[in-house]
């Protein structure tokens, strides 16, 4: 024990990748390629690697798992993880190739449980193999769909090229609707071997199956108890309290849950698949729209891995100071807004019906109404770029344009932000603690409900709120400082019961923290009024250089990473050729069907509002 | 005691119920007949979040807010009157993240070579995402996101593409919703006009005039009653015939863009006329 | 705000003394019918993406949505006349709302809120986005916007009101919901390879013949862009498209009329393969000149695209 920890201080991750090179000689080796980092793991021992890494080198923490389709480059496949350690630090980042025909690679659900999601994730994007998963089948899409979507060969009803922009934009851009080149008048295509003597619809039956449904009735207990049937319950995905279009499977004795499986992809807007063919400029306004609740924090994540691409090459100017400064007021402000949201929408799961989501999302107006005025919009703020923000705060909150309304909102900038930071929303924090922190509804509800001890939370890959109220002081902010974090006085806010209580409770102290960031910033606003926002020329397609980055923040719901590669000049120059996002809310549900079981079914709702999941960032 | 933290949520409760009473009082009945206690009630001095007698009140959009793009046309020079500030020069549509920008680039029907206008110009509205960002790069700020929000249609097929005709606003209009932005941008290019126009200017040996407040070509109190048709009425209208304006305010026509067409102070048909016979002269 | 005023009913064949105004209104059936039927439109409680967000701004305290009767947001369809839908619809989930549109009793409206749910957004291109709800049930209103503010969509609510204040109970095409026997319900798409319409069975069918014998599919053969409005898929519904497109030529009134004529028909036509492709039918742009548009060229790329498909 003493050797490990030892090993911890002293050993980091270059120290821990040669232990691996020495431990491993055969196994391991660098990923020399241009612009890549960490080792290439043979496939056939990457089990045993991965466990060595995990209790010998201290990464317990599997941030991201996700492949990469080399195809037309090198022809291979390849999942490319990223461990952290939970005491901080950055990433060991190791990769296992495989044949792209016959794509195969060793499950690490053993190792860790967390790649759970994330392995069926490839298999249904990719159609990677993993043995040993316990559960390998479709996730976002539905059983019987036709290929693996992200392979790089695979083509949409509406594909039109590779890249944008599309020729047929300009110079010649008759517009055509995109129905208007398919037969069926819609966004679909069917393989040519379509067996029209089996249409239909096999993607419920396997669902259903799976869990030992039509099969046979199955009796619980011994003879001389209550003979019950097992019941299943399906919620959603049209359901008041699922937080969007998600869906559970719940298995039912009596009332007590038995087993849950999470149900997604309602929402899958194959993100990631337009993300390819976008420009990396492209993307900024798509990241708007993963975690639609904090648009500016998801900005901030991409712009941090894409400016680590542009740090490789010769040309790069880091962002402005002046820059930072509104980059983390901006994401400070975002973590408020999204914990209101969580609240009070937690609270809506209770059954305390909508009144505190009410008190709760009022003053988000009033944040709202500062993003608008700064960033042109009230949720998709697209207000990061490469090399700094859009446009400085504005002067005044309204402008003089309309004489109507012309008192409305009417605000010297710097006044609006230090009445809202010093006076509102601490104000409605404070309310938020007396209205629902003591009142025994609440503590009988949530007190000892959905208990994640804190091994099982990062052996789940938890992130963010869901983690640190398990007891894991682990915050991006503070492991891997970015922007001006570092400079900044604040603490990270950690709760020890690891239930829906403390999760709640961890909400409002991390909102606390961030009024107490924000304070910081108002008078670093003051001195830096004036000064550039922006490092060097903007540019709207910048040149990207070879490699790969894996940029992350710590989002209201978590972690969140983007994991992007550019293969530079030859195959597209402005197009990311893998980009891919980490999303909290989706790894964050790998522990919901352990947290629920045992518990009642009108906990569940509970419980995913505790964990406060977005759909547009778990179905992608 | 048990019971206690129920009681003191209940507490918060009603006082959110009795604040909205307090604001009654304060007003005296007033609250929803002057403008200027709507901006105070919005305002951020007040407590709790008042609502918005949308549509006889409205929230005035801050400058920066983008809906779906249009079309900057010239109608302060007036040998160019009408005439797109586009140049097709195309970048928008390349920015464009999910490509709902479709340009015909212009061509001179005699030799054939590209014409720095844009022959057609389509904005898919059911693909635009407001981003903002051919705004932000178009060199020749010939193209400007629009606060036009009131958009609502019975019918996409024929309403939501939008062609040149649909997509053009006078500078004059993007002038008047975004003063202070307008003001930056003429700045940067050295004069209110257009900038291939300052570049033969200054070849010319002149100076632009420098691009001020007081100088900016529009009448404030005009464009506003245009711009906020509806809240005008909803003001100046007697508090006892309170039922008329709300059904005024009401959309005339959803389907076609009425306001839209108003807004612009230029004849249209005369613009197109014009556009016309200098193609034939061409 | 909300005091019923009895003078938004009306009827101004029949006028009424002053000083009985406001305590006696003279109206006709419909007019009633619409004001009680758009006073009280009970949303469905039903959340797809972005948008939900915006709509539960509209319906929280700033924006309030119970100042047109329709704070009572029902999670059960049975109970709702309006379902808002607000997002992203994907191909898994369309599913799931066909089913929800069809269990919610009628009169029901539908309003597709933002870029999305209108026409596939800045989504559409993904393999596993409904470019438009409209393609599976018929919509009242659009509103678009990405998202679309909260005042966006109250006058896209609002619009629908207007619209239900122009119907006519005696005009069978405006609410086809009180014609004799029960309407027929939307078919449920069917999750296959791709997602199925069962409208389009035979259309299906006659492609994947077309594929065995190893020919091109899928893909539309084109005309040359001309951007008049003609009706692109007409050979698809030669009933429901091209009347429209004809009448459209001489009398604009008269073709909203057809038009509307058209779409109740289509509504009620479900079954027969005509609704979905008639909402759908794309045509294109009308608009000013348009210039020559080098054929070949085009067909060319069109054979390219189906090259690289085959």
């Amino acid at each position: 024990m003493t050797d490990k920890a030892t090993m911890l201080e002293q050993v980091d991750v270059q120290g821990a990748v040669a232990l691996l090179k020495q431990q491993f000689p055969d196994a391991v080796k660098d990923d020399s390629r241009q612009g890549y980092s960490g080792v290439i793991v043979n496939k056939d021992s990457l089990v045993e690697v991965a466990t060595y890494m995990r209790d010998q080198l201290g990464f317990d923490y599997l941030s991201s798992a996700t492949p990469v389709d080399y195809h037309g480059i090198e022809d291979s496949m390849e999942m490319v993880y990223h461990a952290y350690r939970t005491t901080g630090g950055s990433a060991l980042v190791f990769k296992a190739q495989t044949d792209r025909n016959a794509a195969e690679i060793p499950s690490l659900v053993e190792v860790w449980p967390g790649a759970d999601f994330q392995e069926r994730e490839a298999w249904d994007l990719y159609g990677i193999k993993f043995p040993g998963h316990p559960n390998l089948k479709r996730i976002l899409l539905w059983e019987g769909f036709h290929g693996h979507p992200m392979r790089k060969d695979w083509h949409e009803a509406y594909y039109e090229e590779d890249h944008k922009p599309f020729e047929s934009r300009w110079p010649e851009g008759w517009v055509r609707r995109a129905e208007e080149m398919n037969v069926y008048g819609k966004n679909v295509n069917y393989p040519a071997d379509l067996d029209l003597s089996k249409l239909s619809d096999v993607s419920e039956e396997t669902l259903y199956n799976d869990l030992g449904l039509g099969t046979s009735v199955q009796h619980l207990g011994s003879d001389d108890q209550l003979k019950t049937d097992r019941l299943v319950v399906n919620m959603g995905p049209h359901h008041p309290s699922t937080h969007g279009v998600f869906r559970m499977i719940v298995t039912l004795d009596g009332e007590t849950i038995e087993s849950l499986e999470p149900v997604m992809g309602y929402l899958h807007r194959n993100h990631e698949k337009i993300g390819e063919r976008n420009t990396f400029l492209h993307n900024m306004p798509f990241t708007d729209r993963l975690d639609y609740i904090s648009s500016m924090s998801n900005n901030l994540g991409y712009a941090l891995a894409v400016e680590q691409l542009l740090a490789k090459g010769a040309r790069y100017s880091p962002p402005t100071y002046r820059a930072e400064v509104i980059r983390v007021l901006m994401v400070e402000l975002t973590r408020i807004v999204n914990h209101y949201w969580a609240i009070g929408f937690l609270l809506n799961d209770l059954g305390a019906f909508f009144t505190p989501a009410l008190y709760a999302i009022a003053e988000r107006e009033k944040i709202l109404d500062f993003f608008e005025a700064t960033a042109g919009s009230r949720m998709m703020c697209n207000y990061m770029r490469f090399g700094g923000v859009f446009k400085d705060l504005p002067e005044r909150i309204r402008s003089v344009a309309v004489k109507v309304n012309d008192m409305v909102r009417d605000y010297n900038t710097m006044d609006y932000l230090t009445e809202l930071i010093n006076e509102r929303i601490p104000r409605s924090i404070d309310e938020l603690d007396t209205f629902l922190t003591d009142s025994e509804i609440i503590k009988s509800r949530t007190i000892g409900v959905g208990y994640l001890p804190p091994d099982m939370a990062i052996a789940y890959s938890a992130a963010g709120p869901l983690l640190r109220a398990s007891g894991v002081p682990y915050d991006v902010r503070r492991a891997e400082p970015y922007s001006i974090y570092p400079e900044l006085d604040f603490d990270v806010a950690v709760r020890y019961n690891g239930d829906i209580y403390d999760r709640y409770i961890i909400r409002l102290d991390e909102m606390r923290e961030s009024v107490r960031i924000l304070k910081q910033l108002l008078p670093r606003l003051e001195k830096t009024h004036g000064q550039e926002i922006f490092a060097g020329n903007k540019q709207h397609t910048p040149r990207v250089p070879v490699g790969e980055s894996y940029g992350r923040v710590e989002n209201p719901k978590g972690e969140l990473g983007y994991y992007v590669v550019s293969a530079g000049d030859e195959k597209g120059p402005q197009n990311p050729w893998r980009y891919h996002v980490r999303a909290p809310s989706y790894i964050n549900l790998t522990a919901l069907g352990p947290m629920c079981v045992g518990h009642k079914v009108a906990d569940v709702v509970a419980i995913l509002g505790s964990i406060d999941i977005v759909l547009g960032e778990t179905d992608r | 005691m048990y019971g206690k933290g129920i009681a003191k949520g209940l507490w918060v409760t009603f006082k959110h119920f009795f604040a909205t009473y307090v604001d009654d009082v304060r007003y005296a009945g007033r609250k929803y007949m002057r403008q200027e206690n709507f901006g105070v009630r919005q305002g951020l001095n007040t407590q709790g979040a008042f609502t918005v007698q949308y549509p006889d009140e409205k929230i005035a959009v801050p400058e920066r807010f983008r809906f779906v793009p249009f079309l900057v046309t010239e109608d302060q020079d007036a040998s160019r009157m009408g005439e797109d500030w586009c140049t097709s020069c195309g970048i928008c549509a390349k920015v464009c993240p999910p490509q709902c920008i479709w340009i015909v680039r212009g061509t001179n029907p005699e030799t054939g070579r590209p014409v720095p206008q844009p022959e057609a110009f389509f904005i898919d509205i059911d693909i635009c995402m407001n981003c903002g960002f051919c705004a932000e790069f178009c060199p020749f700020d010939a193209i400007k996101m629009d606060h036009d929000y009131e958009m609502a249609s019975y019918d996409r097929t024929r309403h939501h593409i939008h062609d040149k005709q649909k997509l053009s606003k006078p500078s004059s209009y993007w002038k008047s919703i975004a003063p202070t932005t307008a003001l930056e941008e003429a700045a940067a290019r050295g004069g209110w006009e257009h900038s291939d126009i300052i570049k033969s200017m200054k070849k010319a040996g002149q100076t632009p005039v420098p691009p001020t407040k007081e100088n900016m070509t529009f009448e404030p109190a005009k464009l506003v009653e245009v711009a906020q048709p509806v809240a005008v009425a909803a003001v100046e209208a007697p508090a006892a015939e309170a039922p008329a304006p709300k059904r005024a305010a009401a959309p005339a026509a959803p389907a076609a863009p009425a306001a839209a067409g108003e807004k612009k102070k230029f004849d249209k048909a005369a613009m197109l006329e014009k556009i016309r016979q200098r193609k034939s002269e061409k | 705000m909300a005091q019923l005023d009895l003078r938004e009913l009306n009827n101004t064949e029949f006028p009424i003394p002053d000083e009985m105004q406001g305590n006696v209104a003279i109206t006709s059936l419909s007019k009633l019918y619409n004001w009680t039927r758009r006073s009280s439109m009970w949303p469905l409680l039903f959340g797809l993406a972005c948008c939900a967000i915006e709509m539960i701004a509209t319906a929280a305290s700033r924006y309030d949505l119970s100042r047109f009767g329709m704070e009572v947001m029902r999670a059960s369809p049975r109970q709702s006349d309006l379902m808002i839908v607000s997002g992203t619809v994907t191909k898994k989930m369309v599913v799931p709302i066909v089913r929800l549109y069809n269990q919610m009793p009628e009169p029901k409206y539908v309003l597709a809120m933002g870029a999305c749910a209108s026409g596939g957004g800045p989504f559409k291109e993904g393999y596993n986005v409904v470019s438009g709800i409209d393609m599976y049930v018929p919509v009242d209103v659009y509103v678009p916007g990405c998202p679309p503010t909260p005042q966006a969509l109250l006058y896209g609510l609002i619009a629908l009101q207007k619209k239900i204040d122009g119907q006519s109970l005696a005009n069978m095409d405006d609410v086809p919901w009180y014609g004799v026997g029960p309407s027929e319900p939307t078919p449920v798409p069917i999750l296959g390879p791709d997602i199925i319409d069962p409208r389009q069975m035979d259309l299906i069918r006659r492609q994947a013949e077309l594929a065995a014998k190893g020919l091109p599919y899928g893909v539309r053969e084109l005309p040359p862009l001309k951007p008049v409005s003609t009706p692109v898929l007409s050979k698809v519904t030669p009933k429901a498209a091209a009347p429209a497109a004809a009448a459209e030529a001489d009398d604009p009134a008269k073709a909203e009329r057809q038009r509307k004529r058209d779409e109740a028909l289509a509504r009620k036509r479900a079954g027969e393969g005509a609704a979905a492709v008639a909402e759908a039918a794309p045509a294109a742009p009308a608009s000013g000149e348009k210039k020559k548009f080098d054929k070949a060229a085009m067909l060319e790329q069109i054979r390219q695209r189906k090259a690289s498909k085959g």
